[in-house]
């Protein structure tokens, strides 16, 4: 029974300790309260946490302005939108490094072949026609070559996929991705912040808020930077898929799975991306926007949101004395969070992403 | 084989050119036909019909989609039915991309291939009399011209959010089950299952003719290689059409009679139907482009005035084209939540493909190499041809990485890389074919001059149109869409320009068909000199209702 309440104590410590990193500087005077959580009615300390950091990041939250030619298309455009995550980076680059010059020097070798046969062999050039049919050397020559241009482009494209699969840390951002005929539904069940819908912005309002029509949406998916976020994907109703372009990110939203997608956005903006699989009348027009923000200006948000932006923190700590008959009540603020998160995995026969890279 | 028409009663329809039979009358001759070259007439015929059908279609779209807004849809939603509001006219749109693709798939380019050349010209090039089963060969026609009727009709009919079948042409659930009540997606299906036997019986009648009914010394090694090119299609078919069977028919009960095949809530799985569809649909895509292969073969040689390199890399690139197009389907999946190491295998798996199929262009390369080649229309075509499906060959390699094509996937980069290898390859092959044939098939010549018109007009047009394509992909612009955003709007419009382009290269096409059924001049046994070795140019043009009475003895 002893070490059961050290164990408590420990617990609801580390919990104040991680709280306070977060906080900063005015949360500093909370620390007692949350340290003596074990003792005193736990949701009166909780709120004393969370009071005392308001004053923290902006009490407020505005939505942000897009920056033009970033995270969405520009007039014209042919090249891919700019990439703002490591994978997009990496994916890129084998792209425009290896395949797009591979496939150019392809085309082009085929044209100048198909140039010169023409000419050179055309009746009046050439009025007798050769009798060749066969010669195997040159035969392999065009088959092995071929194979090892493609064993080349393997190399690195197998470890793209690696890499796009590599699971999530520990610390990643989980946010609960649903798709609806036709909107977005966006939940971050470890910041408690309950499932809000995401839908597009009609042209008068999209164009006095300064953002794309077709792309702006009223409620955006709101993310820190440089921070992984992992998305948890499904459907409601039809398979919808989720896609940002700029963070090279694509995700079917099929109903009965739960799908793991990551991505990190390392550039502050606004990303904008649209439903990618046929889903009914309103295909066209449910898309989505994720806004990238400092880390402080999304606690803010989540903040405006009802939700606690140390919860991702708190949750484990409650995790962790779980088995103690009374610990849940050390950490009222993580208990949602926690029975979010697994009800989410319940509902999903399937979740995606294999381990071994 | 058995003769029909040596029964039928002899009138006043006699052709000049029947040797030894009368042929049957029009109703008989056309609508109970037992002639394989009479069947391949009608399916042209109908493939040109239905190719306007769907090209009438695309052009709707390419107006729609020239600026941003839902200008016209309204309006054509109206047309169908009266109290159309936005909602319908929205519907309209996913019924028109679900009726082009469907149409163009199995009503335009299978017919037209198979059916129509392939009828035509598999029993004359290894000198049979005709097909197998020529009554068979009847039943698949008719099968295909019902599914048609069918899903054409699926148009009138309530779908949903309006009138039609409006899931693309994939039919993917939960969309087509519980996303489209209403009888259209059932009309759709009945369409599918109806066209699929037609051509499981195509393909059967194609197997047995080619295996049995060579003429004496027409080894299978010796067969035109557009023969081998139909026999290796034809086995995609009979492997590969029962799968949709099975995937469409589970649609159907999961619609109608409360199966949950595709439906999480029951223990079903809607992933279940992309991966069945799939298996067949990516042997599909070799179908429609296979024989096109065996069409430009038999082009370069002829116009080379050489035979084809490397005759059995040829035939046998073409069969492993065939076996790796059943074992590479997940590439169109790749989003859809599956495990690393499957994606890894489908990757590398659907890059093997580019290996045969590069052998197959340099192979047409080396046929020319040291060929007197003349430029006739048919050579043209094919030349474009082997330029247009590198374009769309070296794209599909873009798209089997699946680490790029998470950002590709259904935008229109996989749009203008599936239609470089299907309007301009495909497509191209069959003008190219049907500039070859048309005078043995008719007895006229085409214009060359507007042959070669149709031609340029049409190549310049489909580039422009789907050249652009590629870059509206690449900035993210997602497929299906009737409407977009402000950013996508020049390159839509150009797109939209090349359609109007490549729409006065059809009308030229026409104009050429017209004028030279008419006016033609009338064409040699062989017109086109002595690269043209097979044995249909052993034969008057055209041919006699009955041909190889006396089987050819092949050296």
């Amino acid at each position: 029974m002893k070490s059961l309440k050290t164990l408590v104590i420990a617990a609801a410590l580390s919990l104040g300790a991680v709280g306070a990193g977060h906080a900063q500087a005015p949360a500093t005077p909370a620390e007692a309260p949350v340290a003596t959580a074990p003792a005193n009615p736990a949701p009166a300390a909780a709120d004393a946490a969370t009071t005392a950091a308001a004053p923290a990041g902006d009490a407020t939250y505005v939505p942000m302005k897009p920056t033009p030619g970033v995270g969405q298309p520009v007039d014209a455009g042919i090249d891919f939108q700019p990439q703002v995550s490591p994978v997009g980076e990496q994916a890129y680059w084998f792209n425009h490094v290896i395949l797009l010059p591979v496939i150019t020097i392809i085309t082009l070798l085929v044209l100048g072949l198909l140039l010169w046969v023409v000419f050179r062999y055309r009746a009046k050039a050439n009025p007798v026609p050769s009798k060749t049919t066969h010669n195997t050397f040159i035969e392999i020559i065009w088959t092995a070559i071929p194979v090892l241009i493609l064993a080349v482009i393997a190399v690195p494209s197998i470890r793209l996929l690696a890499q796009q699969y590599e699971p999530p840390s520990k610390e990643a951002l989980t946010i609960k991705v649903t798709g609806y005929q036709w909107y977005w539904g966006y939940a971050y069940p470890d910041q408690g912040i309950g499932e809000y819908v995401s839908k597009i912005l009609p042209k008068d309002k999209a164009e006095a808020a300064g953002e794309p029509y077709h792309l702006a949406v009223d409620n955006r998916m709101v993310v820190p930077v440089g921070r992984q976020v992992k998305l948890i994907i499904t459907g409601a109703d039809v398979i919808h898929s989720f896609a940002v372009p700029a963070f090279w990110t694509k995700m079917d939203a099929v109903p009965g799975r739960a799908n793991e997608t990551t991505f990190t956005a390392n550039k502050v903006g606004v990303y904008y991306g649209q439903c990618s699989e046929l889903c009914g009348v309103d295909h066209g027009y449910m898309p989505i926007a994720v806004e990238v923000l400092p880390v402080d200006k999304w606690e803010a948000w989540v903040r405006s949101k009802g939700g606690n932006p140390a919860g991702v923190e708190a949750a484990p700590a409650a995790a962790a004395p779980a088995p103690a008959a009374d610990a849940p009540a050390a950490a009222p603020a993580a208990a949602p969070a926690a029975t979010t998160t697994e009800a989410a995995p319940a509902a999903a026969p399937a979740a995606a992403p294999a381990t071994k890279n | 084989m058995t003769d029909i028409a040596a029964t039928a009663p002899a009138h006043g329809h006699d052709h000049a050119h029947d040797h030894d039979h009368d042929t049957p009358g029009f109703f008989v001759r056309w609508f109970m036909s037992t002639n394989h070259k009479d069947i391949g007439t009608l399916y042209l015929i109908f493939a040109i019909v239905a190719g306007i059908v769907g090209g009438v279609i695309s052009g709707m779209m390419r107006w729609e989609l020239a600026e941003p807004g839902i200008q016209h849809l309204v309006g054509w939603a109206q047309f169908f039915d009266g109290a159309a509001g936005e909602v319908q006219a929205k519907h309209f749109w996913n019924v028109m991309i679900t009726a082009h693709g469907l149409i163009m798939v199995f009503f335009m380019v299978m017919p037209a291939m198979i059916g129509g050349f392939g009828n035509w010209f598999v029993p004359l090039m290894i000198g049979a009399p005709d097909m197998a089963f020529p009554r068979m060969n009847n039943v698949s026609f008719w099968l295909t011209f019902v599914a048609f009727f069918m899903l054409v009709g699926s148009m009138f009919v309530p779908g949903g959010s309006g009138l039609g079948a409006g899931t693309g042409w994939t039919v993917y659930a939960p969309l087509s089950t519980s996303g489209s009540p209403g009888p259209a997606v059932d009309m759709a299906i009945f369409s599918l299952h109806l066209a699929g036997a037609a051509s499981i019986l195509g393909a059967i009648n194609f197997i047995t003719t080619i295996f049995n009914m060579r003429a004496p010394g027409m080894t299978l090694h010796k067969m035109p290689l557009f023969v081998w090119s139909v026999l290796v299609t034809a086995f995609l078919l009979l492997l590969a059409l029962p799968v949709l069977a099975a995937a469409i028919t589970m649609l159907l009960t999961d619609r109608n009679f409360g199966t949950t095949f595709y439906d999480a809530a029951g223990g079903g799985d809607p992933v279940l139907y992309q991966h069945l569809f799939w298996f067949f649909g990516h042997p599909e895509v070799y179908i429609m482009i296979l024989p096109g292969f065996g069409i430009v073969s038999q082009i370069i040689s002829t116009f080379s005035r050489k035979p084809v390199f490397g005759y059995l890399g040829m035939a046998y690139a073409m069969v492993a084209i065939g076996v790796v197009g059943f074992i590479v389907w997940a590439h169109h999946m790749f989003t859809v939540g599956m495990s690393v190491n499957l994606k890894m295998y489908f990757t590398a798996a659907t890059m093997v493909i580019a290996v045969p199929t590069g052998i197959k262009i340099f192979s047409w390369i080396a046929t020319m190499w040291g060929g007197s080649m003349s430029f006739k229309t048919p050579m043209v075509w094919s030349l474009g041809f082997i330029f247009m499906f590198t374009v769309g060959g070296v794209t599909g390699v873009v798209l089997a990485n699946g680490g790029v094509d998470t950002n590709l996937h259904d935008t229109y980069y996989v749009v203008a890389h599936f239609h470089y290898v299907l309007s301009l390859g495909a497509v191209f092959s069959l003008f190219a074919g049907f500039y070859y044939w048309f005078p043995k098939m008719s007895g006229r010549m085409y214009s060359e001059f507007l042959g070669q018109l149709h031609f340029w007009i049409f190549f310049i047009g489909v580039n422009v149109l789907f050249f652009p394509q590629h870059f509206l992909g690449q900035q993210g612009m997602p497929r299906r869409y009737p409407d977009y955003a402000e950013a996508y709007a020049f390159w839509h419009l150009i797109s939209s320009y090349g359609y109007v382009i490549m729409g006065v290269g059809v009308l030229i096409f026409f104009a050429n068909i017209l004028y030279s059924l008419v006016a033609g001049k009338r064409a040699a046994d062989n017109p086109w000199g002595e690269g043209a070795t097979t044995l249909e140019w052993t034969l008057s043009s055209p041919p006699p209702f009955h041909q190889f009475n006396e089987l050819p003895r092949i050296a």
